[in-house]
């Protein structure tokens, strides 16, 4: 069996800052970091090995400093890992990046479950799990809250969240699953796979290594373009309403009143 | 890529202070771009004043664009009825839809739904494909996806519109991806530049410290996925006239491989959390789970949904589904009030998109204040239960 995990590398929000009144990133310090959710796939794809058996390789679409994020995911057990990167795949959307991930995934063969994270938390977006389901051709479950293996383990009971509650799904493989962070706690990585993650030759694959037609790929890929941006400005109309806690209640009720949410 | 011509570039550093990305810098009095932080914005290239800057885009051939007319909205069903972001998208879209001199057509699947689609035209709607059938009972996002892709393929509308919901958010994507086109996810803005009938759609960026407004001027249909509670629905006018016409999918668009074995509706006080108008939230200023109540009580005479940090819920005082924040839920209600948390960004970046926000918490430099409308720095013990005494009173509630 192969599992694939993708995962993806972005910037730590603890260590993002914005200067608001230029409205800039303050650059100094910003760290790269697995995002959050990816974790959580990362460890689904463990917890399937660990019942079935099977090998699992870690993918990142990425500049070459994204190897770091495949070593850290080799340390809690991931077997292999590839970081496809070339100066084409920039400005990628969505879009070109489920057809870049396919291809590469296509690459590796046959492939029984890719685990994705719900979202990254640079983009937010939470498309590239279902339209890489697409691209595949396999089903997609999304928001995975809980899972286990069906009987003869030819595919996967699966807890989907919604707003309303959740459904109880089963799917045979192949399948792409988007995981949740309450599905699981990621496993702590262990001395001997830090050591063996150190030491990994961790591939490299350009455009032309997965056979991406370059009209696919990158800005020239990616039908949506930013037009502009801004940033937000928080209205440092805060008003501290002082007073005796009684004094305090009052003036929020007050205010709530003006607002017309009361 | 960004060009910059180097001939041109005075080295003022403009470029470098209006990159939200810290992608430009200037070098012995060139900018220089790191094309692996840049973005592709733009921002540079408008604010230059020497003209310095360029973004080369590969030119694509001019494709037929005005083949593809009409504003087309999917709503979402529910046990109850309509998810409210339907008729907050139909609001929106009869306006787009009246600015481009366009029909407006919503789109209803699910099993037993055709006696709804009069609803959908008195909010708004001029037409309604009904696709009913048994099979599309439940969820099934794989059947979804392909019949929606293959009504926008018939049809050819210029833009598809859906709510950013747990629904929306899975199977809206599977019909990009058919369709090869752009979506632009968790809007909550959407506007239209007229001559180009290009689709604006602004939504937030890491995290909603910078707002990006995103087109898809190439390819059509233009898709979006929006905030619920964004928009505004109309009044429903039941004198709207509108066309209601049934689409039969054959068994091949029907097909799809996630069996539904079980869906459960999970009791949940008050309105779910993305779509609640108040949420009050608890933190670990809450000091211990006997206190929980407080901020309960509260939701309750507001009517409010409760959202939890992740402190807690890591603690197990509260099930995970109520946390807001980076690895939780990502809110934006008119009153949000945080009752004891500190405001760690992973929290921030879940809920700073509120409209009032109102802050208890002992300690007067935590960093919630800093997104606060009302702070106010006290024991959330001694606010709460006096707060919810008056909230009752003034709504005519018994405690
Ligand atoms: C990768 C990652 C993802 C994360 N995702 C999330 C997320 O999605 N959501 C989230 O919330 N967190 C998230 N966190 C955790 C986050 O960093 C904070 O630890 C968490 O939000 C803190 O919760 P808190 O404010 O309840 O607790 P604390 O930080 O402990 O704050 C408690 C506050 O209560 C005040 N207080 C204490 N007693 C009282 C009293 N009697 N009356 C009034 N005030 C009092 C204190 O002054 C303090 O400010 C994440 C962390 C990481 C690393
Ligand atoms: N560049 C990338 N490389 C590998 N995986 C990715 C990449 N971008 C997104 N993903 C995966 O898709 C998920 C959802 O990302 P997004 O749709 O960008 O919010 C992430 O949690 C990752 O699992």
């Amino acid at each position: 069996m192969n599992i694939v995990v993708c995962i993806k590398q972005v910037p730590d929000a603890e260590s993002v800052k914005w200067d608001h009144k230029t409205g800039t990133l303050i650059r100094d310090g910003v760290k790269s970091v697995i995002n959050p959710f990816d974790y959580h796939a990362i460890e689904a794809a463990l917890t399937l090995k660990d019942v079935l058996g099977a090998k699992v390789t870690a993918i990142t679409m990425g500049p070459p400093q994204a190897q770091e994020a495949i070593r850290e995911a080799m340390s809690m057990g991931v077997d292999d890992g590839v970081v496809v990167s070339d100066r084409a795949f920039a400005g990628a959307d969505t879009l070109a990046t489920t057809y870049t991930l396919s291809k590469a995934i296509e690459r590796l063969g046959d492939v029984d479950a890719v685990f994705c994270g719900k979202q990254a938390i640079d983009g937010d977006t939470a498309q590239v799990g279902p339209g890489l389901a697409v691209r595949l051709g396999f089903p997609c479950v999304t928001y995975a809250a809980g899972m286990d293996v069906l009987e003869g383990g030819k595919g996967l009971r699966i807890k989907r969240m919604s707003e309303q509650g959740y459904d109880m799904v089963e799917v045979e493989f192949p399948v792409v699953v988007t995981v949740l962070s309450l599905l699981n706690v990621p496993r702590v990585p262990s001395l001997k796979n830090k050591m063996r993650a150190k030491k990994a030759e961790i591939p490299m694959w350009s455009a032309s290594d997965i056979g991406a037609d370059p009209s696919r790929i990158g800005l020239a890929g990616s039908p949506t373009k930013v037009h502009s941006t801004y940033i937000p400005k928080f209205e440092a109309k805060r008003e501290f309403l002082e007073g005796e806690p009684d004094k305090q209640v009052e003036l929020l009720v007050e205010r709530l009143k003006e607002a017309g949410l009361l | 890529m960004l060009k910059i011509d180097i001939e041109k570039c005075i080295g003022c550093g403009e470029c470098e202070e209006v990159c939200s990305f810290g992608a430009i810098t200037v070098e012995d009095e060139k900018a220089k771009v790191d094309p692996g932080l840049c973005t592709l914005c733009g921002t540079c290239v408008d604010t230059c004043p020497e003209g310095a800057l360029e973004i080369e885009a590969e030119e694509k051939e001019a494709k037929d664009l005005s083949k593809w007319k009409g504003v087309w909205v999917v709503s979402e069903t529910r046990a109850d009825g309509f998810a409210p972001v339907t008729f907050e998208l139909l609001g929106k879209a009869r306006e787009l839809g009246d600015r481009l001199s366009v029909d407006v057509t919503a789109l209803l699947l699910g099993s037993g739904v055709k006696e709804m689609a009069q609803e959908l035209i008195q909010r708004g709607a001029d037409r309604v494909i009904v696709v009913d059938h048994p099979e599309l009972s439940d969820f099934v996002d794989e059947a979804y996806s392909k019949i929606v892709a293959h009504l926008a393929e018939k049809e050819r509308p210029e833009i598809i519109i859906a709510g950013a919901t747990a629904r929306g958010r899975a199977f809206v994507p599977q019909v990009a991806t058919m369709l090869e086109t752009g979506l632009t996810a968790d809007c909550t803005g959407l506007e239209i530049e007229e001559d180009s009938r290009n689709l604006l759609q602004t939504r937030p960026a890491f995290g909603g410290n910078l707002m990006a407004t995103i087109i898809c001027d190439d390819r059509r249909p233009q898709m979006a996925t929006v905030r619920p509670h964004v928009l505004k629905a109309m009044e429903p006018d039941k004198e709207r006239d509108g066309e209601i016409i049934d689409f039969e999918p054959s068994p091949e668009l029907l097909k799809h491989r996630v069996r539904v074995v079980e869906s459960v509706v999970e009791e949940v006080e008050g309105p779910g959390l993305t779509e609640a108008d108040i949420i009050v939230t608890a933190g670990r200023g809450l000091e211990q789970k006997e206190n929980l109540h407080l901020v309960e009580d509260l939701a309750k005479c507001l009517d409010a949904g409760v959202g939890a940090t992740r402190a807690i819920t890591d603690a197990g005082w509260i099930s995970s589904s109520h946390q807001i924040g980076q690895t939780g839920a990502t809110v934006a209600p008119k009153l949000y009030i945080a009752c004891g948390v500190s405001g760690a960004i992973q929290h921030l970046v879940g809920m700073q998109g509120s409209e009032i926000i109102v802050a208890i918490n002992k300690d007067k430099d935590a960093p919630i204040f800093d997104v606060a409308t009302y702070a106010i720095v006290a024991d959330v013990k001694d606010i709460l239960p006096a707060l919810i005494k008056k909230v009752c009173k003034e709504r005519g509630i018994d405690v």
